[in-house]
């Protein structure tokens, strides 16, 4: 069935088969490889994205749910060259370590400061906990976050970032 | 990859079209809201509906409502509104000490209470919690609404009152004035299943004695709630003595079976050791109002 979805803050439109999950829909249809795949069993949390603003797990949602709906990619994360403060927090405080959890954990530390910008450790542990870092660099994971509460986003950032393929091949096409 | 076998996917647009689509698509039809147990169980092919007949858009089922003497939650209210709403903390706090613990934050984004307990898990959290509060779950179907206790909605594992033709769609947990409610789980790591839990409501008298009490325990065993346990403490004080008696009683009510996450024998352990604690917590909070 067609469906339109508002992937990154552009309509993108597409026929997709209802068994189709949200996961498979960004990174084979769309070409956002950014969303990891990881346990497939809604365990790990290395798929998350940001549907309406929160987090979920992208391969337990079926991508025909998100017709007439906005999801967020770590994609899309960034504005043009400037990072969002959560993705200068994982570089000022080495907030990984493979690298395989991080766009999950960008986009759930974005959805914990747009919704608590000062938020205690426990917070932070909290929002995280149904996310595994098989490195467990947890503790510089929760550092990262603190930083970007700290350092929020109408502040100039230092890194620039690389051009990011921030949307659907459809939109830049 | 895994991935679900096909299916044709409607997505309602009311609870009469949801029940039209129940009757139009048949047996092999199924309402998925939060999908967070029935998507898994596609995937592994446990599950394998024709159709799916999605009740995301039904906002009339996402609310929670304060009425004299009944606290309304709609049947698509999320874990994580459960969890965020202070009046369902303040009434009943048990509510929030279970939605804490029930799979991950990221879950809870999805999952809803009415999906939970028409799943009807034996170690389904939110199960344990309308037992103790004596909750009302309301079933529409073709011949309307009719109410069923929730002591009678499971059928057994994986099985409850709704019909194939039917829809939960609300559910009710009656306000009792001078009573409060806790619950706590043990479990193997964050997300996981419980290894046990216990959830308790209790309510005093106006002397302090116990006027009324139940208790529940998850993933233990005990088919509804342990009567005898709760029944001990009525029209007593809730001293440490009383409490101690609930907690052997409703042990005793257990009947754990062992597997990965324990044997018997620690399993019992946990009904008699988290029964004294709901309680004292409950007790405590009935006391003081919080």
């Amino acid at each position: 069935m067609q469906i339109t979805t508002t992937v990154n803050g552009t309509e993108v439109t597409r026929e997709v088969e209802p068994r189709v999950l949200l996961v498979h829909h960004l990174r084979d249809d769309l070409r956002l490889t950014g969303t990891h795949w990881g346990c497939d069993t809604s365990n790990c949390g290395t798929c998350v994205v940001l549907l309406d603003g929160e987090p979920v797990k992208s391969c337990t949602v079926l991508a025909v749910m998100t017709d007439g709906h906005e999801v967020t990619t770590v994609e899309g994360l960034a504005d043009g060259a400037t990072l969002d403060p959560v993705q200068q927090g994982f570089m000022a405080e080495h907030g990984l370590q493979c690298g395989f959890c991080t766009p999950g954990m960008l986009l759930t530390a974005r959805a914990l400061l747009d919704r608590e910008p000062h938020p205690d450790e426990q917070q932070i542990r909290e929002a995280i906990s149904g996310q595994i870092c098989r490195c467990t660099g947890y503790a510089t994971i929760v550092r990262s976050i603190q930083w970007a509460a700290d350092h929020p986003a109408d502040q100039p950032a230092d890194q620039p970032a690389d051009q990011p393929a921030a949307q659907p091949a459809e939109a830049q096409a | 990859m895994q991935i679900p076998a096909a299916f044709d996917y409607v997505r309602a647009e009311s609870v009469g079209n949801v029940l039209d689509l129940l009757e139009r698509h048949g047996p092999e039809a199924r309402v998925v809201a939060g999908g967070h147990s029935l998507l898994p169980m596609m995937k592994l092919r446990l599950a394998r509906p024709d159709c799916l007949i999605d009740i995301n858009g039904l906002a009339e089922l996402d609310f929670v409502v304060e009425e004299p003497g009944v606290l309304r939650v709609g049947a698509l209210t999320r874990h994580a509104t459960l969890l965020d709403s202070a009046l369902v903390g303040r009434l009943f706090p048990i509510v929030h000490d279970a939605e804490r613990v029930i799979a991950d934050p990221l879950v809870r984004n999805r999952g809803t209470i009415g999906g939970s307990l028409c799943q009807a898990d034996p170690a389904e959290d939110l199960t344990t919690v309308c037992d103790v509060l004596r909750a009302d779950v309301l079933i529409t179907g073709p011949a309307g609404q009719r109410a069923v206790p929730l002591a009678e909605f499971h059928r057994g594992p994986y099985e409850s009152a709704c019909e194939q033709s039917e829809l939960v769609t609300e559910i009710r947990f009656p306000v009792v004035p001078r009573s409060s409610s806790a619950y706590e789980k043990v479990e193997r790591r964050v997300g996981d299943w419980a290894v046990a839990a216990a959830g308790a409501a209790v309510t005093l008298a106006e002397d302090g004695t116990v006027a009324d009490a139940c208790i529940g325990l998850t993933a233990l065993g005990l088919e509804g709630v342990a009567t005898e346990a709760a029944a001990s403490l009525v029209g007593r004080p809730p001293s440490e003595q009383a409490v101690t008696e609930a907690g052997r009683l409703a042990a005793e009510a257990s009947d754990p079976t062992e597997d990965q996450r324990g044997p018997v024998d620690y399993k019992r352990h946990l009904a008699d050791e988290l029964t004294r604690r709901v309680l004292r917590r409950a007790v405590q909070r009935a006391s003081t109002g919080s």
